[in-house]
């Protein structure tokens, strides 16, 4: 990377940040008007992927809150594997439809919608459900097989990696979501919205050979950051994850958990989590790092947290 | 007549674009059903004994002669348009052929030593001569990488500038050996058939000569009519098997290939495609057998056979660098004995693998094997567990149809797990990627210590799919790796997790 663009994209990233807790962050870290402010992470339950996120986006305000006319969106779900939706290895393909229609209503002038998968991509994108219901509800798929795709960057506040490669249409775009599916994981114990960044960067053994959880954590801190972690919960994995053996791994939870915070919306999803399977949070031990980094907090009291039901 | 050679051309086209196409093509797109045009290959159909396309293909010799070699085969077709294209290099007093004495010693013996051989258990010289393998070979090691070369390019222009309509696809990777045996017999072939027309099907194809004998029989056949013919030499200057010889007014049966070409060169009307048992015809002489043929019968047959019969390597390792293991063999090959002699290795299952993860074999078959497909495991290239497109395509039965239920239990390899080389050993940190990406959990985690786990492999339930030693980040010697077996298995179902059927109602927090 050029000094020049260098400077550029961290400007841009500070910038984004500085909007962001001018939109919901500062009146509830200040702590003094917490009731009527915008909330830190916001848990569904009981509906439809669609409404559920109609209903979790409503409290922070709707999607125009983040998303604003004629922006580049991206969105990046777990499409990691050449799974059906209903074996739960993906995220939910209604979800992502359903937040392309929206950033399209906010008038976003492009939504992209991508992930580096594990499995050979194009299987991916097509038995997940994603290719089609992203392509009908106006959003469109990008390759995140081709290095030439991905940028060298900087990640200043990582302990082991402190480089990687990241897609271009994260660095060039002006909001991006994180839409990760909660499941079990083999290695990384469990595989919510940090171990999801893992299909923004391009050389993932790193990650693996370098102390997986420091790298999660890593990477957490240092690239352009989310506007929102939509979790989605609708079905979880419980078990064999990250891919699943069958649907004997598939609990239905009917459940969403949105927030700007990374360590917040892992921790909630956790504790949500382990009423299926119980995890202790220290095994996940990025969510730790993350918080040590600054990334966030796993003291869900400190946050304004709305939980709602739907029938 | 001459309407015959225009739909002997249009016929020929209708068979080579799609399996020219059917080996270009890189998206997947093209339906698999086109490998029933691969199937109908003589060679193929032989290899898996399908005798009803055994049956057609007679029939068709029986009545038409070699029109398998001007219409079906892919080779022949090829030779046809180089031969078309020459008219462009040259003036057109050049493009012109005459009549040449047949090699018989060359096509015979050729022909002897195949069945030789293969009789004696080896298709060393049947993967090396069917004309239908050698022009997948042409395809997918030279034409091919020049599409994607071209995609590829194509691709970093418009995604740079955020298009994403192309992508990239990864060429193969460079197997030298594979390369210059494709490269050899497109420099015999092309060169032949620039200057002599059908020379290389009627002196070397052996598929060319023994349907050359055929059609000594066959129920219709080219003759010139000697009465009206005024021996102007138009047909046997337009005769690319160089067959008509005009000063005798004969035409070698064996050799005509039946594309028509001089029935529309006679002004005279004089050259026809006719019944052959109209009336009482000279049979054309046999070829004698010389004691010059036999010596050179026994002596290339000792020394092909030695080549042919030499043994899959076992690469032993010395030390850790070099993994030891016996070849992998694509899925439904079931044992390397009837892999390797009914593998004509045209390269279709290699170049429809979406993983890529099948590639031309060097001498890891043994020199008889050479560019069969194994498999070869990198970084995120493993064999896929919901595929089994290569089991559907290989025309020649080498490898055996699998359902995909079926495939998923096809055991291919077992994966072997070094624990003094796992990164949860060496630097007790988690990581679990082999076990992440095994699609049975045969590699699964279990307890270490302090919170860590560490893989463990249960065989019974591997397939062999190399997931785990793809993704292995252990450097420089991975931590698993898949061992290849000479004859696959069947691996256990796996056993489904116990199901979760309380009803939550709480979010936990």
């Amino acid at each position: 990377m050029k000094r020049r663009d260098f400077f550029k994209s961290a400007a841009l990233v500070g910038l984004t940040s500085v909007i962001k807790t001018d939109l919901f962050g500062t009146a509830v870290k200040s702590g003094s008007v917490a009731v009527h402010s915008e909330p830190d992470l916001v848990a569904v339950m009981g509906g439809e992927p669609e409404a559920m996120l109609l209903r979790g986006l409503k409290e922070f305000g709707g999607i125009k809150t983040f998303v604003k006319k004629g922006q580049k969106v991206v969105i990046k779900p777990n499409i990691g594997w050449d799974r059906t939706p209903e074996l739960a290895a993906n995220t939910n393909p209604d979800l992502v439809a359903a937040l392309v229609k929206q950033c399209k209503l906010a008038g976003a002038s492009e939504i992209l919608v991508f992930d580096h998968t594990c499995h050979d991509w194009k299987k991916s994108y097509t038995n997940s459900g994603i290719e089609a219901a992203v392509n009908a509800a106006g959003g469109k798929m990008v390759p995140g097989n081709d290095e030439s795709f991905y940028r060298d960057v900087q990640i200043p506040n990582g302990v082991k990696m402190t480089s990687n490669k990241i897609h271009q249409a994260i660095l060039d775009c002006d909001v991006w979501f994180n839409v990760p599916i909660l499941k079990h994981h083999g290695g990384a114990k469990n595989s919510i919205s940090m171990k999801n960044l893992m299909g923004i960067v391009w050389d993932r053994k790193f990650f693996h050979k370098n102390d997986l959880h420091q790298c999660i954590a890593d990477i957490a801190t240092s690239h352009k950051k989310p506007a929102l972690n939509i979790v989605d919960a609708y079905r979880i994995m419980k078990s064999n994850g990250p891919q699943g053996k069958s649907e004997a791994d598939v609990v239905l939870l009917k459940s969403l958990i949105i927030s700007p915070d990374f360590v917040a919306a892992d921790t909630a999803a956790l504790k949500m989590f382990s009423q299926v399977q119980p995890t202790d949070i220290k095994d996940v031990r990025h969510i730790e790092l993350a918080e040590k980094a600054h990334v966030g907090t796993m003291n869900l009291e400190s946050l304004n947290v709305k939980r709602i039901k739907m029938n | 007549m001459k309407y015959l050679k225009k739909i002997r051309v249009g016929l020929s086209l209708l068979f080579f674009i799609p399996i020219l196409l059917f080996f270009l093509d890189f998206t997947g797109k093209l339906p698999t059903q086109l490998h029933q045009l691969l199937s109908i290959q003589w060679i193929p159909a032989l290899l898996s004994m399908d005798f009803i396309i055994l049956g057609v293909l007679l029939l068709l010799s029986l009545l038409f002669g070699r029109i398998y070699c001007s219409v079906i085969c892919p080779l022949g077709v090829f030779q046809d348009i180089v031969t078309w294209k020459t008219r462009l290099f040259r003036k057109k007093k050049k493009f012109r052929y005459e009549y040449a004495k047949p090699q018989n010693w060359i096509r015979y013996s050729i022909l002897a030593l195949t069945i030789i051989v293969f009789i004696f258990g080896s298709s060393f010289l049947v993967l090396l001569l069917d004309p239908y393998s050698t022009f997948g070979r042409i395809s997918s090691q030279l034409f091919r990488p020049l599409v994607i070369f071209a995609n590829n390019g194509l691709s970093h222009l418009l995604g740079k500038t955020g298009n994403y309509s192309v992508y990239e696809v990864k060429q193969l990777s460079f197997i030298p050996l594979a390369f210059s045996l494709a490269f050899l017999f497109f420099l015999v072939v092309t060169t032949m058939s620039w200057t002599k027309g059908r020379s290389y099907c009627n002196t070397i194809c052996p598929v060319g000569t023994g349907l050359g004998l055929l059609s000594k029989f066959s129920i219709f056949r080219i003759a010139i009519n000697e009465s009206s013919c005024v021996r102007c030499g138009a047909c046997e200057r337009k005769c690319k098997s160089q067959c008509i010889d005009n000063d005798t007014m004969k035409i070698d049966e064996t050799r005509c290939v039946s594309c028509f070409d001089c029935l529309s060169s006679c002004k005279k009307d004089s050259i026809h495609y006719e019944y052959r048992y109209k009336k009482q015809t000279t049979s054309v002489t046999e070829p004698k057998v010389s004691s010059g043929r036999r010596t050179f019968l026994l002596t290339t047959g000792a020394i092909i056979s030695t080549a042919a019969f030499a043994k899959p390597r076992k690469i032993i390792s010395k030390n850790d660098s070099i993994l030891s293991r016996m070849p992998i063999m694509p899925p439904g090959a079931g044992s390397m004995e009837h892999f390797k002699t009914h593998c004509t290795a045209c390269q279709i299952c290699i170049t429809k693998c979406p993983m890529q993860v099948l590639k031309p074999a060097a001498l890891q078959y043994g020199i008889s094997g050479i560019t069969q497909p194994h498999l070869v495991f990198s970084t995120e290239v493993f064999c896929s567990y919901d595929c089994n497109i290569c089991t559907t395509v290989c025309p020649t039965s080498a490898l055996k149809k699998l359902p995909i239920e079926e495939k998923k239990l096809a055991q291919i390899g077992v994966a072997k797990f070094r624990k003094d080389k796992c990164i949860v050993f060496t630097e007790e940190k988690d990581c679990g990627a082999c076990s992440e990406h095994c699609p049975t959990q045969a590699v699964h985690m279990i307890d270490y210590k302090d919170g860590l786990t560490i893989p463990e492999v249960t065989q019974d339930l591997c397939t062999g799919c190399g997931a785990c030693e793809s993704i292995c980040p252990s450097k420089p010697y991975v931590a698993i790796y898949v061992e290849g077996v000479s004859t696959q298995l069947k691996a256990k179902k796996p056993t489904d997790a116990k199901k979760f059927d309380k009803k939550i109602d709480d979010f936990g927090f």
